[in-house]
């Protein structure tokens, strides 16, 4: 099972701002759609960076005016990208070590949508819980 | 009154009568709180979708999964309307009109290209079709492939891969205990393949077939296995993945292709040579207007941002002479009319099973869609179960909040009035449980499994319909 996988049954919503944009707006999106993390995009839609609340909240301790700040200032500009043939097994692993909730998968150079630890982890479960059912019923109904 | 009660049932109709359906089917039935009545619709006369006519002919146990599903469909609130097609006898429009919910379940019916010159020679196939042809899919009953050729490709590595491999390299005795469609058995007979030549395009630790498929390759009666040694050894990338994973079973199925590599040939009349880390460039003209051979680059391993480990090609190629190509790369989706599709991944347009609207983004009132069609050609089929899970907990708390389409006409008679009005000839579950018992019957006179009607027309035949009230495109 591949990012690919996971992106099908999650629409093609990937919410974004403008590196440009102030974090008052950012904490507006991201109430407004009740996530965590926003890709940053440039002008020409490209992402170049990842906001997290956390990176919000670590920026609010040390100082309360965070409203006016830029998108640009407080965002990861280290970013890590997903692709849609990339192995669940990889992600995964990547994403528990590094310590990364959620992956911007790029395709040709275009974002197309983003995967949450929760999303593969849940993928995977299912894989094997599949695995499982298919291994129970063959055992089952041979029985009878 | 409250819809879902034995009152005011909730009516769903599902499209698609494979696992994922009836896994649907099954989770809706069951709920102690609910009461659904459900119709299942097949554009075939007969269920089970792949179960029938994907899964390889000698995996019989895999195929017991259908008892399963027979009693789902022997529930008093599920209906089978069999040879009925969505888009065609019916439209999404018309089911509004009598079903409260509505789930498409059609699965991913063609393959994915692989987008290289000559793909569409004569001799050069989807591996998909040589499968439905093999297990007597009447879509594909008159297909015709040649043979008489000696060396075959199979692109890809998954399990469709390995079946058509195997299916190819099996003797006619081997052949004879499986339920493979006669006219396949018989074209299998007199068969001159000698050499299948199965093409990865990562490494050995990459690739989706399973331990126990490639064990039953090292069975075959009379095919030997060959391994190139050089492809089967670990290269530093993949065993880093292998034990930072803790994949156990990754390092076995490398294992067990090493020692193939080490066994070397038994003097069997025919050969599977499995190959690794090369893919097709071109598929090649013998002059004649037909096949005479593939291309491969030679590739190598590079590891995604992510540490996924990808193909890439390098300079090196190298061409093996080949009559027939069969590619396996992957099944694809294909759109519903009517209904939103989302042409990237060859998927219906669906937020955890909820169907989209492609404007708005947000969810349609009461259309809902599970299985491949859903997420993509992935899993096993017992992944359709929680797949199930999740487009059922969608439908029941839409339908707690109330959002349900609001059908004119939810009387169960009504609707198979209108279906049987537009295929009068529609086969039900009772039908069908009749062409089974047919198909086991012949089976048992043959000494194999069941005898598959590969006909329409004769399955309505068998069931005393009038040839004429079927209408072939």
């Amino acid at each position: 099972m591949n990012i690919a996988s996971i992106l099908a049954t999650k629409g093609d919503k990937v919410i974004t701002i403008r590196a440009e944009q102030t974090i008052h707006e950012a904490l507006g999106v991201l109430a407004q759609h009740n996530i965590g993390a926003l890709v940053v995009v440039d002008a020409g839609l490209r992402p170049v960076g990842i906001l997290s609340e956390r990176d919000i909240v670590r920026a609010a301790a040390r100082d309360e005016k965070v409203f006016p700040l830029l998108v640009s200032q407080l965002m990861t500009r280290d970013l890590i990208f997903g692709e849609p043939g990339d192995d669940l097994g990889a992600v995964g692993h990547t994403m528990v070590e590094r310590r990364i909730r959620h992956l911007p998968v790029v395709a040709a150079g275009k974002l197309v949508g983003m995967v949450s630890i929760g999303d593969v982890v849940k993928a995977q479960r299912d894989q094997y819980q599949g695995e499982v059912d298919t291994l129970q019923t063959i055992v089952m109904e041979r029985g009878h | 009154m409250r819809l879902g009660t034995a009152e005011r049932p909730l009516r769903v109709a599902v499209v698609g009568a494979g696992p994922a359906g009836f896994y649907v089917a099954e989770h809706l039935l069951s709920r102690p709180d609910l009461v659904a009545a459900i119709d299942m619709f097949d554009r075939l006369p007969t269920p089970f979708g792949l179960v029938r006519a994907g899964v390889a002919p000698d995996h019989q146990k895999i195929k017991a999964v259908t008892a399963a599903f027979d009693k789902v469909a022997a529930h008093p609130r599920f209906r089978f309307f069999g040879g009925v097609e969505l888009g065609k006898d019916v439209s999404p429009d018309d089911l509004r009109g009598y079903y409260h919910q509505i789930v498409y379940a059609t699965g991913a019916q063609t393959d994915r290209r692989m987008g290289v010159p000559g793909e569409d020679l004569p001799g050069s196939h989807p591996a998909t079709e040589f499968v439905a042809w093999y297990n007597g899919h009447p879509d594909y009953r008159d297909c015709q492939f040649d043979l008489s050729q000696e060396r075959v490709a199979v692109v890809g590595v998954g399990n469709v891969a390995v079946d058509v491999a195997r299916i190819l390299l099996r003797t006619p005795a081997e052949l004879a205990r499986t339920d493979i469609a006669e006219h396949a058995r018989e074209a299998l007979r007199h068969s001159r393949v000698r050499e299948v030549h199965l093409l990865g395009r990562r490494g050995p630790a990459q690739a989706a077939f399973t331990n126990p498929e490639i064990k039953e390759l090292g069975e075959l009666e009379a095919a030997d296995v060959v391994v190139v040694p050089e492809e089967v050894e670990l290269d530093p990338l993949s065993r880093a993945a292998l034990e930072k994973a803790g994949d156990r079973a990754g390092a076995r199925k490398v294992e067990i292709l090493q020692s193939y590599a080490r066994r070397g040939q038994e003097g069997k009349p025919r050969r599977l040579v499995l190959r690794f880390l090369v893919s097709p460039v071109a598929v090649l003209d013998n002059g004649a207007g037909a096949v005479g051979g593939i291309r491969l680059a030679r590739n190598r391993l590079i590891a995604s941002a992510t540490g996924a480990l990808q193909a890439q090609a390098t300079a090196q190629l190298e061409e093996l002479p080949v009559g027939l190509v069969f590619r396996s790369v992957g099944y694809r989706g294909l759109p519903l009319s009517g209904v939103p599709f989302d042409d990237r991944w060859g998927v219906v347009l669906n937020d955890k099973g909820r169907v989209l609207d492609p404007d708005t983004k947000q969810p349609l009132t009461g259309e809902y869609t599970a299985g491949w069609i859903k997420r993509g050609p992935t899993g096993v089929i017992g992944t359709n179960k929680p797949d199930a899970v999740e487009t059922v907990a969608g439908m029941l708390e839409d339908l707690a909040a109330g959002l349900t389409q609001a059908p004119s006409e939810p009387d169960p008679a009504a609707a198979e009035r209108f279906v049987r009005q537009r295929r009068p000839d529609l086969v039900t579950y009772a039908d069908w449980r009749r062409l089974d018992a047919l198909e086991v019957a012949q089976g048992q006179a043959r000494g194999c499994p069941r005898v598959k009607f590969t006909r329409v027309e004769e399955m309505l035949a068998a069931l005393g319909r009038r040839d004429d009230a079927w209408r072939p495109e």
